[in-house]
């Protein structure tokens, strides 16, 4: 390390300015707690002043226990890896993957057993469902996706993360948002818009944190040593890019006041639908899949000690997905008052969908030709490899349901609840846990996780859960719309709403039950990386993964 | 080459990247977005839809407060089975003011775009604080709260006023009188009925609540769930006219 | 406005429809030219090489 400078130690632009930043910030937040239009609000605003507040402290802190100079890029010729946000980002991947889960359970068991609202404001299905979606999808995936980028980015350009403050601005200011977010829901604070509920002020922090992920990547992705940019990259960055459009364009609101936590969008109606819907499944197909795949295409080869199948393929692979993605919104919208040319376009380009998705998954799968054997003797990358079977299997089910003739009988449908958690227990959840049992070992410089055992408990516990799970809700789903246009032969609806309802009842019972499984999986995986990092086996030969900077957690 | 001139190759690629994604992905948004606004086919022609009583506003935003979207839809498709069990099909014009959307994605519960007058008041009243109550296999959850959480009326009118400045048809007279006409719907018998009604055609007034005293939560909602889908007469609606 | 219908999706049908060909066969071309093959396996190993 550059232990010889001797240059007067002074703060940087970085430090100076976001401690100042941060103490506008905690400042505005209390005069607003003071003026607040509701006690919940209030109560959002004292969070956002005592995290600020506790940044600046932080930060002043951290700069008195640093060296006068900044941590070298390299050391040695070798980059200086920064991997404290990532480990910080997978450890709080597993906390939110273990909570987002057991609310899941707890919203399957409800619709089993409507005792468990205990009448309550706080734990309705209302409010607790897009606690489950949001914590599962943005805190679970969102963290995975953070950890994964931040580490592949360096690994694969060869170079240090851009900035001192930043990345750990990304990933605390990430986890505050999830914080605000899921609180929130709790106390009815919401936009009421699926998978975009948070209300402004939670969108527009998000949207600072976003723009700070987004350079930061792109900053050490032109800092990089390689003059490629691996394919992973770009999977990651059309991820943060579209996200970033598409959060921008479904929040586009106007508060009420800033006193208020309430907000209305400028889209209305059939107009907001389909910006919804635009966003909603691109949600899907950028944070749920690109994302993801960037994730199977270094981890991977990197565990299957093979590179990518086909490179080529890849690249069309990448650019097909993301061009026809964008398209296929409209499809959660047959046969509604949105226009029959806009239905027609989402149906067509979600049939058209299927063929990048299988190329990408035929690439995943193929990376494992002349190795399958590994599949026997690695749980890790088995967990991995029946996670692009998984998306392959979603990514069939999807076209077939934008369909209309198929939407017709499963939308409004427990069918759709399979579908998604086809993909989401199996695909995008099995290759996080793949991508969490890879990193865990890597950050923390273990010699390998502490039982694989318990991996292929893991593995095999939530396989029959996810199985308990889709088959019950494809049942239930088929069900449910043939029994709502049954007819009798005299030319009347066979069943009444509440018939339907009840006929449910069972599906729900086993739903929950596929569900229970997999969160007990997912605390046998939290138990494992628990051990493996406080008394897993140290690695051999240590790389040069210097505590560089001290971790600000 | 030198090292500078190398490093902008690079730095160029990746921009090169990121202007060739926001290209493809900017693509299929615009093409089935844009022409939802200037297309004149996208909303019909409808008589009778208004923008909401402020105290219909105030229950349409608790119904989105707790999430009833995530059960119920307010989309009736043009089915067979649909029209005969809900009504007549949802019109995109019937939502024109709503905002957010609330079409739903799921009916966990049935579809709620037209339950406006199914039911009576009393019914809600019991449905929402206990839905086991009137309708056993019911897995809805309870809302007794609802109904002695007195209404914040205070605020209605800002929320008017962020609408009304985003076109919805709200004058000045009707976010002026905000307070007073939640106060007024909420009240049987009210002397200012007439007035109200002048300013929002069709709107119902009564105690919806059945708490005289105060105007609570069940007031609002129940108020906008007795007017979901009875703003347009179909018995005049031409759907000929907006074939699309 | 049926007209502005028409010319829309007639546009989309035609121009729209080249243009899609075009885009994918670039990116075909991009991905399968055999001077890039190179590149792209050296690219494929990088997970692989590193330090």
């Amino acid at each position: 390390m550059a232990q010889t400078a001797t240059n007067p130690k002074g703060m940087t632009f970085g430090e100076a300015g976001s401690a100042l930043a941060f103490a506008a910030l905690s400042f505005l937040s209390i005069i607003i707690a003071a003026k607040a239009y509701t006690p919940e609000y209030a109560f959002h605003a004292y969070l956002f002043a005592a995290a600020a507040g506790a940044a600046v402290f932080k930060i002043v802190d951290r700069y008195y226990d640093r060296p006068a100079e900044l941590p070298p890029l390299t050391i040695n010729g070798k980059p200086n890896y920064n991997m404290g946000p990532v480990k910080f980002a997978t450890i709080a991947s597993v906390f939110w993957g273990v909570a987002g889960f057991t609310i899941g359970l707890l919203i399957a068991l409800q619709l089993a057993f409507p005792a468990l609202n205990f009448d309550s404001a706080w734990l309705s299905f209302g409010r607790m469902r897009p606690l489950h979606t949001s914590a599962v999808i943005f805190a679970f995936g969102g963290n995975v996706l953070i950890a994964s980028s931040l580490y592949v980015v360096q690994r694969t350009c060869r170079a240090r993360l851009v900035g001192d403050i930043a990345p750990w601005f990304v990933v605390l200011g990430y986890n505050f948002f999830i914080v605000i977010a899921g609180t929130g829901y709790l106390l009815g604070i919401t936009q009421g818009k699926e998978y975009a509920e948070p209300e402004w002020y939670a969108d527009l922090w998000l949207t600072v944190v976003w723009v700070a992920y987004f350079l930061v990547f792109l900053g050490t992705i032109m800092r990089r040593k390689e003059p490629h940019i691996y394919v992973a990259n770009w999977f990651y960055l059309a991820f943060i890019l579209t996200i970033a459009v598409l959060h921008l364009g479904n929040n586009a609101t106007i508060p009420v006041s800033i006193f208020s936590p309430k907000s209305y969008i400028v889209w209305s109606g059939v107009q907001d639908a389909m910006v919804q819907w635009w966003y909603g499944h691109n949600a899907v197909g950028f944070f749920l899949t690109a994302g993801f795949l960037a994730i199977m295409y270094y981890f991977i080869p990197k565990r299957a000690e093979r590179p990518v199948y086909s490179y080529r393929l890849s690249i069309i692979h990448f650019w097909a997905l993301i061009f026809l993605y964008i398209w296929a919104g409209p499809h959660h919208l047959h046969y509604t008052a949105l226009p029959d040319w806009a239905q027609t376009l989402g149906m067509v380009f979600s049939i058209m969908l299927w063929m990048p998705s299988w190329g990408g998954m035929i690439n995943g799968l193929m990376t494992l030709s002349g190795a399958w054997d590994k599949l026997r003797t690695d749980p890790v990358l088995r967990l991995m490899v029946v996670s692009v079977a998984f998306y392959g299997m979603s990514t069939f089910e999807g076209p077939l349901m934008s369909v209309k003739a198929v939407n017709s009988l499963s939308h409004y449908t427990d069918w759709t609840i399979g579908h998604v958690h086809s993909g989401a227990l199996g695909w995008v959840a099995y290759v996080s846990f793949g991508a969490i049992y890879c990193l865990v070992p890597w950050l923390w410089n273990k010699e390998r996780l502490y039982s694989m055992k318990a991996v292929s408990w893991h593995f095999w516990i939530s396989t029959l859960g996810i199985v308990l799970y889709i088959s019950s809700m494809w049942v239930a789903g088929i069900l449910q719309g043939l029994m709502w246009r049954a007819y009798t032969s005299l030319g009347f609806l066979e069943y009444s709403f509440i018939e339907v309802v009840e006929a449910m009842q069972p599906f729900y019972v086993i739903r929950a039950l596929g569900g229970a499984l997999f969160v007990a999986g997912s605390l046998i995986m939290a138990w494992n990386i628990w051990k493996t990092i406080t008394v897993g086996e140290e690695a051999a030969e240590a790389p040069a993964l210097q505590p560089s900077l001290m971790a600000a957690e | 080459m030198s090292v500078w001139a190398r490093h902008k190759i690079f730095e160029t690629n990746s921009i090169i990247l990121i202007i060739g994604v926001l290209i493809v992905i900017a693509i299929g948004g615009l093409v089935e977005i844009v022409p939802l606004f200037y297309l004149k086919s996208t909303i019909e022609k409808v008589e009778g839809v208004r923008p909401y009583t402020p105290l219909e506003l105030a229950g349409r935003n608790i119904y989105v407060r707790e999430g009833c979207y995530n059960c119920h839809s307010q989309m009736i498709r043009p089915l067979r089975d649909e029209v005969e069990r809900y009504g007549h099909y949802s019109l995109a014009a019937e939502s024109m003011y709503d905002r957010p959307f609330q079409w739903g994605s799921k009916r966990t519960g049935p579809d709620l775009a037209r339950v406006g007058n199914k039911y009576s008041d009393d019914w809600h009243r019991d449905h929402l604080a206990n839905p086991r109550a009137v309708v056993p296999g019911s897995i809805m959850p309870s809302y007794p709260w609802l109904a002695t959480t007195e209404l914040d009326a205070d605020h209605v009118s800002e929320d008017m006023k962020v609408q009304a400045h985003l076109g919805v048809p709200y004058t000045p007279e009707m976010i002026d009188k905000a307070g007073s006409d939640i106060r007024i719907q909420a009240t049987t018998d009210a002397p200012n009925a007439d007035d109200l009604v002048k300013r929002y055609p069709g709107a119902q007034v009564r105690n919806f609540g059945g708490n005289p005293q105060k105007v609570t939560e069940a007031d609002a909602l129940i108020a906008y769930l007795q007017m979901l889908g009875t703003q347009v007469d179909f018995k005049l609606y031409d759907n000929k006219a907006n074939v699309r | 406005m049926p007209a502005t219908y028409k010319f829309l999706a007639e546009f989309a049908q035609t121009w729209g429809l080249a243009y899609f060909v075009a885009v994918f066969l670039a990116v075909l071309v991009y991905a399968l030219a055999p001077s890039r093959k190179g590149r792209f396996d050296a690219a494929a190993r990088m997970p692989l090489q590193e330090d």
